[in-house]
């Protein structure tokens, strides 16, 4: 039991020493670092608290610390070196434990040993001092009534009954016999009294013991013949006790000393048995205690005698212990030191342990011991044994699992390396990849467009139909050619990493309308209903990129126009929070409410995913928009839509088949609303629809830029007019407002005709125009026609104009001979709808075309401007000047790049430079360069004090505005041009909206 | 007054001809919307400034491509203000033969620098002739009392 106890504890230990050694290594390994950078003494406890709480999160995330120790081959010797000690150190731990164990157990032994030698020891010498005793109190009983009477009131038969009967007093003692001191002179009279001859003790033999054979005791001064014996040793009756050696010296020193004395052992005559004769004088009178020997001898008057058989004694006293079995016990007479006189026990094999207490007869001159050895040797330690080897076990358990966990990391660190490298090598060849697509697909782009410019010319020829078909679809391949390159090449751009986004100031609503008329070629040819519909908390302008933002719309659109057969594609665009603010409000989605009336797939869950609005964090001047574009098309199959965002993925092959396109759009249009730090998800249900929406952040122009931006004049005209929309379809009704309210003028909106004549008989407003959707036209032409007719007859001054809005061209139609209103063709736009406006009501046909409106803010902008152009092209110089003349800036011309650093070298009053780029000399980054140095230099000596601000204009900081002029943009180049510290580029020749743009910035 | 309208008929035909056989391109029309009251030359000194440039960067090439060794550099450095300035005045195929002129001079194509060298001087007298018999026809309108058509 205490085994296994151990055994537990033995893996406490073990733990306990597992994690010391954890904490060892991690110190260590802390310690090294915080040494190596050298931090301030604070941080090593910071580092030390922070491991502590990670030490007591769990051992497990120790791991997590290795990334800390040394690396490589250091921290391999480290960790060979560790294993090593850790290994000796269990071994000597094992080693000292068992011999600990081992001491420990000999220490026990030889303690028990010691007890029962000493218990056995004691009990001899008590029951030695018994006999003895009694054998004492018997020789004053012989004392008294054998010499104080006379005649003795003791013979033989007595005394041989008497201590017949008293001897298991002594129990140590095989026999008492009693000699009478007779002088020589005695001795006549003594053996006639007793009727026997004093004989002489001689050895003989055992078995041929007979006294009557031994030979009468020579003639000596004094005799001690044995008168009484008890029948045990009768047979030394008659013996002269003096003329045995050892009797002798024992019989003389008990009568000097007056004390109990011991022989040698001796062989006992007759039973030659080893024994000890036990002799005490008996005197005449009572002696003092410090009587001398001559007076002691002087008054002895004879002698008793104990024989003491010590073999068969100690024998019956071990046989009392039960113990007996376990230990060999010796007696040996140690009188004589050098030459012990065993008295009992058997030599038997050294079993190493001995233990040897001393025994006291009594008799000071006499020495006796006895020795004890334990019958066995010492067990094996078991105990000690397996202890210790289990602790090696352990040790070595630890030692290897440390072992293991370190090849485990060292092979997981060359893992991680060799993954790390293939990694590398695996992002290496994406890049390469992905230059390569850029560098391939450019590098078709510019042959293509040179075949594509030929077939051009070549339709300009004289072809007969056939060529021209040829040519046709040459072209149209050409063109779907270059499409797919450029979506590649934007892959590969976003893919790589180069595409930038630009930050422009643009109209929303305008690059709506655009992709919108893009489109409506194609809703025509399919009857589809086209739609846009934008808040009116979206600002006027945002700022951002236009042409990715249009290109994300355009893909959409795209795919839902390539999948939609009948119903609508419908386009709103929301300020983020609005919409988030409204789906707590309007919970249930109409599905009827919709634009064309089919349903469609919800909205709201295909921004599901999407973080939540709060926890977009946006700098507080941007704005995020989520689009969504919806449409009752096909819908993407269930399977299909989880991989719907990758490149190059389409539902399947038949789609190729079917609708053409490459699959890369909407993997563009993802990483594009991902530029545009947005989300981009959908919803579609199979043969329903699909809706996609997609957030995304734009900056918000300030309030002063907004306002300096006027609605365009082509608007202003329609300001303030009452319009009142026919449409039963709220959604449609509130698309149509959206559309007019553009224009300046104010929306109603009636259900029914009905309800439209009623508001217009009601109302007081004066109404100017009436749109009417074809549906409700034509849904009951006889009503239509009394409609028509009614309106005519109001009373109001001008008539309203009424129109119809329709999805399809189709011929003007005639309702029972009234002429048909004016009919306005969806997808409503901005400036269609003015200009269909302007049309029927006869207002002056204004020049709209696209460009004017920059023109007419470029004149705003540059009116006055001093402006330096540089170009070492004398032509392109005139014409850029003669440009920027037109919008009535001041313009000077240098044509080279020294010339115009000398000019810029402040103090100087020009508002902008214009820098061509590739010059000889001097090339327009160089010059930029150096101009910018002049500026700072200057500057900081402003700043310092060196220069005087009076001398500089009263301008403390000088920066010209420089923008690039170049023939080729591409984004190396403006890269480099805003390096060198320009501030942006312009195309040549100078294209009004590019520099509208680029101009506002600086002079708005 | 039949021969302004006529001549400015004439004008526009011709002017057009030239858009459509390719010779100019917008840039030749913004050109002339730059031309004001403020800059009644506008165009005219333009166009001789550029017809200035290119004779002496024709000569300049000539002579550069003359040379033993040819300076490549030089010669593109050559092209490429040919090529600014005829984009500037919208002489679209001057232009596009700049454009593969430069690429020859890229891949240092001595034999196709000269053809381009011979392609470009063609291209540069045609397009000269042109222009001038246009601003000829200007000038007679001009004279004749009428105003020069607007082109869109």
């Amino acid at each position: 039991m205490s085994f296994i106890h151990l055994i537990g504890f033995g893996l406490k230990v073990g733990h306990l020493v597992l994690m010391l050694w954890y904490s060892f290594l991690t110190v260590i390994s802390l310690n090294s670092s915080i040494n190596d950078s050298q931090t301030k003494p604070n941080k090593s406890r910071k580092i030390w608290m922070e491991f502590l709480e990670i030490f007591s999160r769990n051992t497990s995330e120790i791991h997590h610390y290795y990334q800390y120790i040394g690396s490589g081959k250091f921290r391999k010797t480290w960790w060979r070196r560790l294993l090593i000690l850790w290994v000796a150190f269990g071994t000597i731990l094992s080693l000292w434990i068992f011999w600990y164990l081992r001491s420990q157990a000999l220490e026990k032994r030889r303690e028990t040993l010691a007890n029962m030698c000493d218990e056995r020891a004691r009990m001899l010498q008590d029951q030695f001092n018994v006999s003895m005793n009694h054998v004492q109190a018997m020789s004053i009983l012989i004392s008294t009534f054998h010499h104080g009477k006379n005649p003795s009131a003791i013979d033989q038969e007595t005394f041989a009954k008497y201590t017949e009967r008293t001897a298991f007093e002594r129990p140590l003692t095989s026999g008492v016999a009693y000699a009478v001191r007779v002088l020589d002179s005695e001795r006549e009279q003594f053996e006639k009294q007793q009727g026997w001859t004093i004989k002489k003790m001689t050895p003989v033999n055992k078995d041929k013991y007979n006294p009557e054979e031994l030979e009468p005791s020579p003639i000596q001064p004094e005799y001690a013949p044995v008168i009484f014996a008890q029948d045990t040793v009768a047979h030394v009756i008659s013996l002269d006790m003096l003329t045995g050696k050892e009797d002798r010296e024992n019989v003389l020193r008990a009568r000097a000393l007056g004390k109990g004395v011991l022989t040698a052992p001796l062989d006992l005559i007759k039973s030659n048995r080893l024994g000890v004769i036990l002799t005490f004088a008996v005197y005449k009178r009572d002696l003092p205690s410090n009587a001398t020997p001559e007076e002691r001898i002087e008054a002895t008057d004879g002698y008793l005698g104990g024989v003491f058989d010590i073999e068969s004694l100690v024998e019956k006293l071990l046989q009392q212990l039960a113990s007996k079995q376990t230990i060999y016990v010796n007696v040996f007479d140690t009188t004589n030191i050098s030459n012990p006189i065993s008295m009992y026990g058997i030599n038997a094999s050294d079993t190493g342990l001995q233990h040897v207490s001393p025994l006291n007869f009594g008799d000071p001159s006499r020495k006796h011991e006895m020795r004890c050895r334990f019958k066995q040797k010492q067990p094996w330690q078991i105990l000690a044994i397996s202890i210790s080897f289990g602790i090696f076990v352990i040790t070595s358990l630890v030692g290897h699992i440390f072992h293991a966990t370190e090849n485990r990391i060292a092979k997981v660190e060359d893992d991680y390396h060799e993954m790390s490298e293939l990694k590398k090598l695996a992002e290496d060849a994406d890049v390469a990849k992905s230059e390569f697509l850029a560098t391939v697909s450019h590098e078709i782009r510019t042959p293509m467009n040179g075949v594509l410019g030929m077939l051009d010319m070549l339709m300009d020829t004289v072809l007969d139909v056939t060529q021209q078909d040829y040519v046709r679809t040459a072209q149209a391949s050409g063109k779907a050619l270059v499409s797919l390159i450029n979506a590649v090449l934007d892959q590969a751009k976003i893919e790589s990493g180069k595409l930038e986004l630009e930050a422009v100031r643009f109209d929303l609503r305008e690059i709506l309308d655009d992709v919108l008329s893009l489109f409506s070629g194609k809703s025509h040819e399919k009857g589809i209903e086209l739609a846009v519909y934008i808040s009116a908390k979206v600002p006027e302008t945002l700022i951002g990129d236009p042409g990715r933002f249009r290109q994300i719309i355009t893909n959409l659109m795209g795919n839902s126009i390539k999948f939609t057969e009948k119903g609508h594609i419908f386009v709103t665009v929301h300020l983020l929070e609005e919409v988030m603010e409204s789906i707590d409000v309007e919970t249930e989605p109409s599905s009827k409410d919709t634009l064309s009336g089919l349903p469609v797939a919800d909205r709201n869950r295909s921004w599901l995913g999407f973080r939540p609005a709060s926890k977009i964090v946006v700098p507080s001047e941007s704005i995020t928009l989520i689009v969504s574009v919806e449409d009752t098309g096909v819908g993407i199959p269930l399977d299909a839509q989880p991989r719907i965002f990758t490149p190059f993925m389409q539902v399947g092959p038949s789609i190729y088949r079917i609708h053409g396109g490459t699959g890369i759009g909407l993997s563009i249009s993802k990483c594009l609303v991902n530029l545009m730090n947005g989300e981009i998800g959908f919803d579609s249900v199979p043969q329903i629809g699909s809706t996609f929406t997609f957030t995304a952040v734009f900056s918000n122009p300030n309030e002063q830029q907004i306002n300096g931006q006027s609605k365009p004049k082509s608007v202003s005209e329609f300001c303030n007019m009452q319009a009142v929309v026919v449409d039963p379809r709220p959604v449609r009704a509130e698309v149509s407002r959206y559309h007019i309210q553009r224009l300046g003028m104010h929306v109603e909106i009636a259900s029914s005709l009905n309800n439209m004549l009623s508001m217009l008989t009601n109302g007081s407003q004066t109404v100017h125009v009436v749109l009417i959707e074809e549906e409700v036209w034509d849904q009951d032409t006889s009503n239509s026609a009394v409609f028509f007719y009614k309106l005519r007859n109001l009373d109001q001054e001008i008539p309203p104009k009424l129109f119809l809005l329709t999805n399809s061209i189709s011929g003007s139609r005639h309702i029972n001979g009234i002429s048909s209103p004016t009919v306005i063709t969806k997808p409503l736009r901005v400036s269609m709808l003015a200009a269909s406006l302007q049309r029927a009501m006869g207002t002056n046909r204004n020049n709209t075309r696209n460009g004017e409106i920059p023109k007419l803010f470029l004149s705003k902008l540059l009116l006055g401007r001093k402006i330096l152009v540089v170009d070492d092209n004398n032509v392109n110089l005139r014409v850029a000047a003669g440009a920027l003349k037109k919008y009535g800036a001041e313009v000077v011309c240098a044509d080279n790049g020294k010339k115009a650093i000398s000019l810029l070298e402040p103090p100087h009053t020009f508002d902008a430079c214009f820098m061509d780029i590739q010059m000889p000399e001097m090339d327009g980054f160089q010059a930029t360069k150096n101009i910018r140095k002049n500026e700072v230099k200057i500057n900081k000596g402003i700043q310092q004090g060196n220069l005087l601000l009076q001398d500089y204009a009263n301008i403390s900081n000088w920066h010209v505005p420089i923008l690039a002029m170049t023939a080729d943009v591409i984004q190396a180049t403006h890269e480099q041009c805003l390096k060198s510290g320009m501030d942006g580029y312009v195309s040549k020749p100078f294209e009004a909206n590019q520099l509208y743009q680029e101009v506002s910035r600086f002079f708005l | 007054m039949a021969a302004v309208s006529q001549l400015q008929r004439q004008f526009i035909d011709y002017t057009t001809s030239l858009y459509n056989e390719g010779y100019l391109d917008d840039q030749f029309t913004q050109l002339q919307q730059l031309q004001d009251e403020s800059n009644p030359d506008f165009v005219v000194e333009v166009v001789s400034l550029f017809f200035e440039d290119s004779e002496k960067l024709l000569n300049n090439l000539a002579t550069a491509l003359q040379q033993k060794s040819v300076d490549y550099n030089q010669v593109d450095s050559h092209v490429h203000q040919f090529k600014g300035s005829s984009s500037s005045i919208g002489a679209k195929q001057v232009t596009n033969v700049c454009i593969h002129f430069r690429n020859f001079c890229e891949a240092k194509n001595l034999d196709g620098c000269l053809r381009c060298l011979q392609q470009l001087r063609h291209e540069y007298i045609l397009v000269r002739t042109k222009l001038e018999a246009l601003f000829r026809l200007e000038q007679q309108i001009l004279q004749a009392g009428g105003s020069v058509p607007v082109m869109e």
